[in-house]
């Protein structure tokens, strides 16, 4: 036979709590009162350090900020399924995955403040540092969790980029190296609709970002983005199998950015208040509320207390940020070698100085 | 002892090291079964095995950021770039995660992945292969960059960056590659990382210089002798961090200084010692200090890269201008 078709693909999509809160009850993970509860806790925490980190830009307070408005379901439904022992190479949007991963909101606050202090992540926490330069943390994901599968660790990394990343080299490298060496990674994109001003359908003329997956050797899966559930279960099929030697997985959460892109933007500029109102509806907190009501496992009570702690957590969180003692200004050339050069030395010493002779 | 050229030196250093240490691992094209194009790390892949030397897809961007994964993790990558000319896909990936991810994270995090390419011209090579890119990785705060001249301090020079937690890149000068043999111990020794070595000493002139220069400008002082003039060689073997003592050193003793290399000359390495020079022994030069160099223009071909390259009498002109200054 001259013509043969020698591969055939699909995708599926999947959804498990409708836009309003209505759950299949043939895909409900059943997960546990005490997980789903702390998963709806860190979505909460999660939006109310978005809009104070928002609020406090907009004073001088804080740097120029990537918010997570709308995305809580994405972020926190994948870390969700994580061990500790596990990785996870965020982009710089991915503010819920660090708070669910034991990063003090302090600490997270002291580098959006503008300190190298905010990344010093904690021994024993296997975060890696955000990541600004796009889809660049994809190939790092996949390096660590190819050197987990040399090591016979039975640890799994996630890296999490946008829809915007997906037009990069170090995707598609990413996605590559990740088939080739079947690396035990969830490469996670969050397709929040625009990258900046650039919508998703310039980004790549396919269907869906998850069918990239079936170019590379790789499993691909679409979900809901704003359904906690569906990513869940997505991603934990995707970690346990990687996990156990089934290697990696594309997750392409279909999810939207509702604030800017970061607090320097003006999203008016490119995309109508209709679009924004049609995600507003799919809201993921809202319809996470209505599942957990009807299970009976949140009242109105509740959801009050958790979100006024969250407001507490927060104020704290940024008295302490703000009360940080500042970086030393030595600190800038103590870690640029494992032994500071002599020449380093001396501009260490030139600044110090120069420092000193300012206060007589 | 025995007497191995410079790819056998370097060979033997990944030998020995992979030996020591089960985290360290080799990745790369062609690095395994093939041994590398110049046959570098031929054999590693029969010892080793396959769970720590990869035949990587052809993506230098990839091949670096996966290493970075791994060195997070805990490995120590050593990653080959075929051809240094081929390494700037992966420049991103070293200018804005390799090398700062120590100082990003205060510490937390080090990522000692050890670059390597052949380097430089001289082999009659196509496009891209004869290229001398220091000066655009020296220029990057937190990346160590070597570049040996001899088998011995080759084989040092990689201990010690296998005992260190810094990402280098180590340029292997492609000329030197077979060009002699020296005496290289079998047993385990280090060359120190950011400290030059006395190549020969002299009253006259000082010499600077590194890689493939080296032995052009040990030609150039052979025949300088005869006309009476005593040259003291440095070779700096580490670009950066840079032994900025041993330039102030031989500088202060002479007063004179010529500074050989094969990259481009504006704002090249040669300017960076010319500034260093300036801070601190400007008064004891007795005539300016001159630049031996490639031109500032694209490598060319290798019917015109004989003119583009120092040589022993562009070397000798330079030297006998600055003594009669």
């Amino acid at each position: 036979m001259p013509i043969q078709q020698i591969f055939e693909g699909k995708i599926n999509n999947m959804q498990i709590i409708d836009k309003d809160g209505n759950v299949d009850e043939l895909l409900d993970p059943k997960l546990p009162k005490d997980l789903l509860l702390k998963m709806y806790i860190y979505m909460v925490l999660t939006r109310t350090f978005d809009q104070k980190c928002m609020n406090l830009q907009r004073q001088g307070r804080v740097l120029t900020y990537a918010p997570s408005l709308g995305q809580e379901a994405a972020q926190i439904g994948s870390v969700a399924t994580l061990e500790d022992k596990d990785w996870i190479f965020p982009s710089y949007r991915e503010h819920a995955t660090y708070l669910w991963r034991g990063i003090e909101m302090s600490q997270l606050m002291t580098y959006w403040i503008g300190s190298e202090l905010g990344m010093k992540i904690p021994e024993g926490k296997n975060n890696f540092l955000v990541s600004i330069p796009i889809a660049s943390q994809a190939l790092h994901a996949v390096g660590a969790a190819w050197a987990a599968k040399l090591r016979g660790d039975k640890v799994v990394t996630i890296g999490y980029f946008g829809d915007g990343a997906t037009s990069e080299g170090e995707f598609h490298e990413a996605m590559n190296f990740a088939g080739v060496y079947q690396a035990p990674c969830v490469l996670f994109c969050q397709n929040n609709q625009w990258a900046i001003s650039t919508a998703r359908k310039k980004q790549t003329a396919t269907t869906s970002i998850a069918q990239k997956a079936l170019a590379y050797g790789v499993k691909g899966i679409q979900v809901d983005g704003n359904d906690v559930l569906a990513v869940y279960k997505a991603t934990k099929e995707a970690v346990d199998n990687a996990r156990n030697g089934g290697g990696p997985t594309l997750i392409e959460a279909v999810t939207f950015r509702r604030g800017p892109h970061t607090t320097a933007d003006d999203p008016t500029k490119y995309r109508k208040e209709d679009e924004v109102k049609y995600w507003e509806e799919r809201d993921p907190i809202r319809r996470f509320t209505v599942y957990l009501k009807k299970a009976n496992y949140l009242n109105d009570e509740l959801e009050k207390k958790i979100l006024d702690r969250s407001v507490e957590e927060v104020e704290k969180a940024i008295l302490e940020a703000e009360a940080t003692k500042m970086d030393n200004p030595e600190d800038m050339f103590n870690y640029a070698f494992g032994t500071m050069p002599v020449y380093l030395q001396e501009q260490k010493n030139e600044l110090m100085e120069y420092l000193r002779s300012k206060k007589v | 002892m025995a007497k191995l050229n410079l790819v056998q030196a370097i060979n033997t250093a990944f030998m020995q090291e992979m030996e020591k240490n089960d985290k360290i691992v080799v990745m790369g094209e062609d690095v395994g079964v093939d041994g590398g194009v110049f046959r570098v790390t031929e054999g590693l892949l029969a010892k080793f095995g396959p769970n720590r030397v990869f035949d990587t897809p052809l993506a230098e961007s990839g091949i670096l950021g996966t290493a970075i994964g791994m060195a997070v993790y805990g490995l120590r990558p050593i990653v080959e770039f075929q051809f240094e000319g081929f390494s700037f896909p992966a420049y991103d990936g070293v200018l804005n995660h390799l090398a700062r991810i120590r100082n990003r994270s205060r510490g937390r995090y080090t990522c000692p992945v050890m670059i390597r390419s052949p380097y430089g011209g001289g082999v009659r090579a196509l496009e891209h292969h004869s290229e001398a890119p220091e000066t655009l990785y020296s220029h990057i705060p937190g990346l160590v960059v070597v570049i040996p001249s001899t088998p011995y301090d080759a084989k040092g020079l990689i201990a010690s960056l296998m005992d260190g937690s810094d990402p280098s890149y180590f340029f292997e000068p492609k000329r030197l590659y077979r060009a002699f043999k020296q005496e290289v111990p079998e047993e385990r020794y280090t060359v120190p990382i950011g400290k030059a070595r006395m190549v020969r000493e002299g009253k006259d002139v000082s010499i600077i210089t590194y890689g493939a220069m080296v032995r052009v400008c040990e030609e150039a002082a052979d025949s300088l002798m005869q006309k009476g003039i005593n040259c003291e060689i440095i070779d700096l073997r580490t670009i950066s961090p840079m032994d900025t003592d041993a330039i102030i050193t031989t500088v202060k003793k002479t007063g004179r200084c010529v500074i050989v290399h094969e990259a481009p000359r504006s704002f090249g390495t040669a300017a960076e010692i010319i500034a260093r020079i300036n801070e601190k022994a400007l008064m004891d030069l007795k005539a300016p200090v001159k630049r031996v160099t490639g031109y500032d223009v694209t490598t060319p071909l290798p019917k015109l890269e004989d003119f583009f390259f120092p040589d022993a009498g562009r070397v000798m002109k330079a030297v006998e201008e600055t003594m009669s200054f």
